[in-house]
């Protein structure tokens, strides 16, 4: 069959599966938008290119699946760099497709040329240029491959418009295999005994959780393998959904504004079983001081995550499930004999007792809505249900910390790049995958105005995203750390001049709310959820509320500042 | 410590940028780095002398190891290498100087390979100690100029 290279293109993301393409057009992708109507996916145009690569990601982070992102040159392959970033921190599989000059101009400082290509080297999971259309269909193969093999990640392909204009016969390539690519998936057998054994002698042992869980699909191994051997579970950030946190064993996130309990687990554990997660310094504090006891199992796909930030005793290259899987498998024929329940139960119930100490909490009273009270609220009302999407700052701790995620795949945050202007199109992205959840986006007053444009593609293809402002009229986070830190010179942070909010979502044609007083908070967020819209919720809060407990950048994860 | 990492790529437009931006975007060192194209069609071997504690060369390979054009990475420095560079030193060279600095040439069985009235060019191939008693013993005369090729290594065959 013969076919254009747009032509080619289509072809292989249909025979990839892709159901959406998040884009924006240009000149140098006016081929590939004029075949766009005939072949069976949804296009969803985007206003601003960094919307629709954060949609992908969205979409991504909320179906396991491989986002897709279809953009032009120059500028409009610039205003991906961000989300591009933001997925490759958070290793979520994306595929970005730009438009680019046509061979013959590359080099030239064309119209509308950029080198996308050396832009996003450090920023992707691998890059390429399609110089030959004879290349194109195995080099889209190859892409969808990479980004969601192994650790996933975004990887981008570059396509000139003169090769999608060029006519070629389209061969699907079956296979794709690159001979210096192959993820280690499996761990070895000998590292599972070792592991094993530590665990059953371990006094105090801990698992530490992390995004690796959700992206191999480890819920049930993990669930099993804390309930079995009683074992307390924490997690990173982006770990949250990974075990269900409304469980006695569930201690909350650790890290910069973890739980009492979490934190101090990590201190005092003997073991730490590492199952998906980097030790990213918001989680480790003072990385010399973290779990001082403890010997460390590591287990990740990604070799390089591994002896990066800490000494691991016990290094394990795999898939996380895979290893949940044959831990599990070894773990078994003991489980009988060895009765971890009481094994454990001084340790649980020291943990515990933590927890009960020193709860997540807040000073309740006073004349102002307060910000945690709202995430309870939206916990409440949506029975945990809701996929909640953030934006970076308070915002994003709170929801963490206040909505109990149950099931993976429903925090969609920006952990690794702490990217502003996130979370709502992220929300678009997964609305369009499950238009009929609700789907909540965690905002504060200034990261809803970096993407607030995308208020027009959610109302253009009717998605009921919900966004629900945490509005304090600050840049909060940065003015809690001028608040401790800088002698309360709280420079550039006030955000008082704003827009109305409810008018601006009148606007664009979908639903605003104010929220002011306490007592309309749930039966105003009841009615705002159940409008078939999308719609803003401007919920005004306590203007210098702060996230607790904080560890201090640097100390060690003991130093907490509590309530 | 100094380490030697011969590393094995697909011979592709931006490979080099992919590796080097890999060592500058970290903050990793490159004391040299040479690339040529090796026998097998469209594979070319890099050699990359670099300096770092254990944990940070153990990244560095790891990182290369992840980089989907990098097929293979050999830390020479766990093995008896072969380890050679080759460099070209334009060195002051009047009448009276000379003769002295051809014996030097000749004890280290370097090559002249440019002469004028007052410069000789010497090239000299050879491992690291004896690159630098070549260069202690011609500073004196001057060295006007010198060209580097950085390391270039490869395993021995007989291993004890
Ligand atoms: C794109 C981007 N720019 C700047 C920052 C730095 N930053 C981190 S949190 C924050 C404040 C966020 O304010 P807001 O969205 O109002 O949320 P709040 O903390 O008040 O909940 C800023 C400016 C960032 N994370 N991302």
């Amino acid at each position: 069959m013969e076919l254009t290279g747009a032509q080619i293109l289509l072809e292989c993301l249909k025979k990839e599966g892709v159901d959406v393409v998040f884009g924006f057009p240009g000149g140098a992708v006016l081929d590939i938008y004029h075949e766009l109507p005939n072949f069976p996916f949804k296009h969803v145009l985007a206003r601003h290119e960094q919307g629709a690569i954060h949609a992908a990601d969205g979409y991504a982070r909320a179906t396991g699946d491989v986002g897709v992102c279809l953009v032009t040159s120059g500028p409009g392959a610039t205003n991906t760099v961000t989300g591009i970033a933001t997925a490759y921190m958070d290793s979520i599989p994306v595929v970005i497709l730009t438009g680019q000059v046509p061979t013959a101009l590359i080099g030239n400082d064309a119209f509308q040329e950029v080198d996308i290509v050396g832009i996003t080297r450090p920023c992707t999971k691998h890059n390429y240029l399609v110089k030959d259309i004879n290349n194109l269909a195995y080099t889209i193969r190859q892409a969808f491959y990479l980004a969601r093999s192994g650790r996933p990640g975004p990887v981008l392909v570059d396509l000139p418009k003169d090769i999608m204009q060029q006519i070629t016969e389209f061969k699907w390539p079956e296979d794709v295999s690159l001979r210096s690519y192959n993820p280690n998936l499996n761990p070895h057998y000998g590292q599972i005994k070792k592991v094993s054994k530590l665990i059953r002698k371990a006094e105090r042992p801990l698992i530490y959780a992390g995004g690796g869980v959700i992206s191999s699909g480890a819920q049930e191994d993990l669930i099993w393998l804390a309930k079995n051997l009683d074992i307390p579970v924490t997690a990173t950030l982006m770990g949250l959904g990974g075990f269900p946190g409304d469980d006695p064993l569930w201690l909350g996130m650790l890290g910069m504004h973890g739980t009492y309990a979490a934190n101090m687990a990590v201190n005092t554990a003997d073991l730490v079983l590492a199952i998906g997660a980097r030790f990213d310094d918001r989680v480790t504090g003072k990385v010399s001081e973290f779990a001082p006891n403890a010997t460390f199992v590591h287990v990740d796909v990604d070799p390089t995550s591994i002896q990066k930030n800490v000494h691991v005793h016990v290094p394990i290259v795999a898939d996380c499930k895979s290893f949940l899987m044959a831990l599990r498998e070894s773990l078994e024929p003991v489980i009988g004999a060895t009765d971890f329940e009481v094994a454990h139960a001084g340790w649980v119930k020291q943990v515990q007792d933590w927890s009960t100490a020193h709860p997540l909490h807040y000073n309740k009273g006073g004349e102002y809505i307060k910000p945690q009270h709202v995430v309870e609220k939206i916990y409440e009302i949506s029975k945990g249900e809701a996929i909640i999407a953030t934006e970076v700052g308070q915002n994003q701790m709170w929801a963490a910390q206040f909505y109990k995620f149950k099931k993976p795949k429903s925090f969609l945050s920006s952990g690794g790049l702490g990217t502003m202007g996130y979370g709502f199109p992220a929300a678009i992205g997964a609305q369009i995958a499950y238009p009929d959840r609700l789907v909540v986006n965690i905002a504060g007053d200034g990261s809803i105005q970096m993407n607030i444009q995308e208020m027009m593609t959610a109302v253009a293809n009717n998605l009921p995203v919900k966004i629900v402002i945490l509005n304090n009229r600050y840049l909060g986070m940065v003015r809690q750390w001028q608040e401790l830190f800088y002698d309360r010179n709280y420079s550039e942070t006030c955000m008082d001049a704003q827009p109305d909010f409810v008018k601006l979502a009148e606007a664009y044609g979908a639903a605003g709310f104010r929220i002011t007083e306490e007592k309309d908070l749930e039966s105003t967020l009841k009615e705002a959820f159940a409008t078939p819209k999308p719609a803003i919720i401007d919920v005004i809060v306590d203007p210098e509320e702060n996230v607790y407990p904080m560890v201090p950048a640097g100390c060690s994860l003991t130093e907490m500042l509590l309530v | 410590m100094r380490h030697i990492l011969s590393v094995i790529v697909e011979n592709e437009p931006g490979v080099l940028s992919r590796v080097a931006g890999l060592f500058s975007g970290r903050g990793f060192n490159i004391e040299s780095l040479n690339v040529a194209p090796t026998l097998e069609d469209g594979v070319s071997l890099m050699t990359i002398a670099t300096v770092g504690d254990e944990q940070i060369i153990e990244q560095i390979v790891k990182q290369l190891r992840k980089l989907i054009t990098v097929i293979k990475v050999v830390d020479l420095t766990e093995h008896k290498a072969v380890d050679r560079e080759m460099v070209l030193i334009k060195v002051n060279a009047e009448d009276t100087k000379r003769a002295e600095i051809l014996r030097i040439v000749d004890i280290f069985r370097c090559k002249v390979v440019d002469v004028s009235v007052d410069e000789l060019t010497i090239e000299v191939t050879g491992d690291r100690g004896k690159i630098e008693a070549l260069i202690n013993l011609l500073v004196r005369f001057g060295i006007k100029e010198t060209a580097r090729t950085g390391s270039v290594a490869m395993k021995r065959a007989m291993q004890g």
